[in-house]
């Protein structure tokens, strides 16, 4: 059985089986597309939404999940290598950030944490500048206006209060584009997000909340806590929400489609679960072998996202040596060109600091500016020092 | 080439780990990536990647050893160059002489800085390296010259020498004391607890590091013991203020290291020394000079200096102790004008000034010169402070106006910034008085009653006998004493 859910890594941490009792399973069933064994399912209600995925964007998702755990498997390495302090891993949840940020259009606003690495990919984010914070070079790596993607939220939940009041924003400019702010099950136990759902419900905006539920908020079991799955938690704000397999690619697209199309057309916010598995650490400076069992990781590899999308296209015939080299090389390409990036990055100047505080001029910082510039200056020239010594 | 791998900080802040197992050895050929190491860190185990595709050439550490963040663990046989700035993927402070990093980073891959706990710092094992020799002895001849000098850099193949001093970055540079100093006029020891880091700023310590400077051996004049910019500078001899004592010929001039067989340097008299010597001679066989001394603890007054230091009035602006005396001479030099007044010969009359023009001895590139401050007694204290930067500034740029050296009614000279106590000033011609100000030192000093250690300093008066009486040059003495003692004095004087 596949379908499961919020009990695993708890009390009943034995076999693959459902551990949730019937009465946790209001929110209905797990939709899934594409089964573990690469198999086509039909689903009268989403299969609509994917229907003119070709064959061709088939692979491209493919290849996207490939190229996106490359840059995770290489940010990794260069964490270990001393050329990042920090990388937090989305090994395991590549369906879920390929399958949503595949289904936004370019007009839409991006509200994501830290760990939707591959989501800033799709929008078109370098690879280098993907990891800029995670080396200490900048506060933040990229110009959320340029790839409509807001900088990457580190606060758990935070980002659900801004994709609403953009979403708010939208509403008054009478666009029709979405907010989309992406967080884990630990973050629909913050405040934060519990008032961001409040505000979109009674605003009726137009804003997506897609939690990947990856079973574990750093060493703490999603079970622990919520006692409800945490799709059924949107209920209580009075906003509708789906259960998808967050390994199922298609699935996540086709939910993703339905959430946006209600916002777009004044339908108001859309809760989505995507049930999925944290593969690796919390980040590289985490141990899960210290909190969970090793059989739970072998049960979610038997799910992987992209051996399911693999075993589909191979099903299809569509998985010819053709496409099977140009995804290899175009993972090779990113990661080469990641590596490359990261290891030349210029240093960031200090004077850099004050850059995007304020977009206009401002008189205190300002000060401050001028304070620090003349704290470096006091540094003094290091030649000059050298001169100096020597003229004694 | 030789890579070197060197233990990056793999948690957050961490600052050792320990090699587990090794997952290849010295010989083997390796990719990018390839897991080479199993190391167990305070909060997790982690597999290393190898940061290079090359072979193994050698490989530091044991297992079972706790290395610290920042050595180097394994090398390896390059082929090429992978565009890779450093030497070693922990980046910037390698070996790599023909490209020295600007600066050392010191969070990726190097955790948090090490503290100097007393521990006793683990040398990197010595290795044989059998490999690497021969590179180092034969560097291919069509290598480009950055990298030959690479292959040639003695740290490439031995580690053991560069570690200690790059693992231990909080640790003072230990340099000797600047030659030119006599042993004996160095300032005296440290003033914080053995084992404690002596209190400076960041950039401070960077200014130290320049210039060689053990911070143990500065005495601070700061608050709590706070070591300055003007400490250290104090403590090389330079001075920010480069005053030199009159009748010490030579401070600040270096001399020229003579010629191979040369006994005798014959220099030709002229210039600033000719002036400066025809000026002594007058001034010491024309006016009967008296000095006197007077010792005090000046410890409030340097608590003040700080105090004003730190408000918003004075930011920006550069004072020292040079500052406050000079405005205390200032002061009690309005009772008792008789220091302020010239011996005129040819008219036989006594000129009394009505105004001060505050003459400072300033050791520059071409000499020893004493620009004076016009009008000195009508300025606040912001504006002397200012006043004294502008003449330091140009003195030591050698652009002094003459309009600026001449004039002079009473001056100063700031012989403290050799290390020295006190003296016997020879009068600058035509005035009635000079000050020495000797070192501020901490030393064992009555305080309440009792022995304390306080921050003392002894003043040295010379004043022209013809035109001032013993008594009037003591209690002018003894006036500036008082408010250097208890600044607060000053209020009763004005």
């Amino acid at each position: 059985m596949f379908t499961d859910d919020a009990g695993k890594g708890g009390i009943s941490a034995g076999g693959p089986g459902n551990s949730a009792g019937s009465n946790r399973r209001s929110g209905g069933d797990l939709v899934q597309l594409i089964t573990p064994g690469g198999e086509r399912v039909s689903h009268p209600e989403f299969d609509p939404w994917v229907q003119d995925v070709s064959d061709e964007q088939l692979g491209a998702l493919y290849e996207d999940m490939v190229v996106i755990r490359r840059i995770d498997a290489e940010a990794t390495a260069l964490q270990r290598q001393g050329e990042l302090a920090l990388w937090p891993p989305l090994l395991g949840q590549e369906a879920s950030q390929i399958g949503s940020a595949r289904a936004l259009r370019d007009d839409d606003f991006v509200f994501p944490s830290y760990r939707d690495n591959g989501v800033a990919y799709c929008r078109g984010v370098n690879p280098e500048d993907i990891v800029k914070a995670w080396r200490g070079n900048a506060l933040a790596g990229w110009d959320p206006y340029t790839v409509n993607v807001a900088t990457q939220q580190i606060i758990i939940g935070a980002q659900t209060l801004h994709a609403t009041g953009y979403a708010m924003g939208i509403q008054n400019d009478g666009a029709d584009s979405v907010a989309v702010a992406y967080f884990g099950d630990g973050a629909t136990s913050e405040g934060d997000v519990n008032e961001a759902l409040v505000f979109a419900a009674s605003f009726q905006s137009p804003v997506v909340f897609f939690c990947q539920n990856n079973h574990w908020a750093i060493s703490e079991p999603v079970r622990l806590q919520s006692h409800i799955q945490i799709a059924d938690r949107a209920a209580g704000f009075g906003v509708p929400s789906m259960r998808v397999d967050g390994n199922d690619v298609l699935a996540v697209m086709a939910a993703t489609r339905i959430a946006t199309d209600r916002a777009r057309h004044g339908g108001g916010p859309t809760f989505i679960e995507a049930v999925t598995y944290r593969m690796g650490p919390h980040t590289t400076a985490d141990d899960p072998t210290r909190y969970r069992d090793a059989n739970e990781l072998e049960d979610w590899a038997a799910k992987d996202p992209i051996a399911r999308l693999k075993s589909l296209l191979e099903r299809k015939g569509l998985l010819t040596a053709q496409l099977e080299t140009a995804v290899a090389a175009k993972a090779d390409a990113v990661a080469k060109a990641l590596r490359s990036g990261t290891i030349n990055m210029p240093e960031p100047q200090p004077m850099d600091i004050f850059k995007h505080v304020y977009s206009t001029p401002h008189s205190p910082l300002e000060r401050q500016q001028d304070h620090y510039s003349r704290y470096l200056a006091s540094f003094g020239d290091p030649a000059e020092a050298a001169t100096e010594e020597g003229a004694r | 080439m030789i890579k070197e791998f060197r233990l990056p900080d793999l948690g957050e802040g961490l600052t050792e780990s320990e090699i587990v197992a090794w997952k290849v050895a010295v010989g083997d050929t390796v990719a990018l990536n390839q897991i080479i190491a199993e190391v167990e860190t305070a909060k997790a185990v982690v597999e290393l990647p190898s940061p290079f595709a090359g072979v193994v050439a050698a490989l530091h550490e044991q297992p079972g050893t706790v290395v610290e963040v920042g050595k180097p663990i394994v090398s390896f046989e390059v082929e090429g160059d992978d565009g890779r700035p450093g030497a070693g993927p922990a980046g910037g402070a390698g070996a790599d002489g023909a490209a020295p990093a600007k600066r050392e980073p010191n969070l990726v891959g190097y955790g948090a800085v090490l503290e100097n706990s007393g521990r006793p710092a683990r040398r990197a094992r010595s290795f044989a390296a059998p490999t690497a020799a021969p590179v180092t002895s034969a560097p291919a001849a069509n290598a480009p010259a950055a990298e030959r000098a690479l292959m040639a850099a003695p740290e490439a193949i031995a580690p053991e020498a560069t570690a200690p001093a790059e693992a231990a970055p909080a640790v003072p540079v230990a340099a000797p004391a600047p030659a030119d100093m006599p042993a004996e006029a160095r300032p005296g020891g440290t003033t914080t607890v053995a084992g404690e880091r002596p209190r400076s700023t960041p950039p401070v310590r960077k200014l130290a590091k320049d210039l060689g400077v053990d911070l143990a051996l500065v005495t601070g004049t700061g608050e709590f013991g706070l070591i300055t910019r003007e400490d250290i500078r104090n403590f090389v001899g330079g001075g920010d203020l480069a005053v030199a004592p009159r009748g010490l010929a030579g401070v600040s001039t270096p001399v020229p290291a003579p010629a191979q067989g040369e006994r005798e340097t014959r220099t030709p008299i002229k210039g600033v020394r000719k002036f400066t010597a025809a000026a002594m001679v007058s001034s010491a066989f024309t006016a009967p000079h008296v000095t006197e001394f007077l010792t005090i603890d000046v410890t409030p007054t340097m608590e003040l200096l700080a105090r004003l230091k730190a408000s918003r009035a004075f930011a920006g602006y550069k004072l020292t102790p040079l500052t406050l005396v000079s405005k205390a001479v200032l002061i009690a030099l309005k009772n008792h004008p008789t220091l302020n007044t010239r011996w005129d010969d040819g008219t036989q009359e006594i000129v009394q000034y009505n105004y001060v023009n505050l003459g400072i001895a300033a050791a520059t590139p071409r000499g020893l010169t004493v620009p004076n401050i016009k009008d000195a007694d009508r300025m606040s204290l912001l504006e002397l402070s200012t006043a004294l930067t502008e003449l330091t500034d140009t003195a030591r740029a050698g652009k002094t106006s003459p309009a600026n050296l001449s004039g002079g009614t009473i001056s100063i000279t700031n012989i403290g910034v050799f290390g020295i106590d006190s003296g016997t000033p020879i009068l600058n011609p035509g005035e009635a008085a000079i000050l020495a100000l000797g070192a501020v030192r901490k030393m064992p000093w009555e305080y309440q009653d009792e022995v304390a250690l306080r921050q003392v300093m002894t003043l040295s008066l010379s004043f022209d006998h013809r035109l001032v009486d013993g008594e009037q040059g003591s209690r002018f003495l003894q006036d500036l004493g008082a408010i250097l003692t208890d600044p607060g004095m000053a209020l009763a004087m004005v």
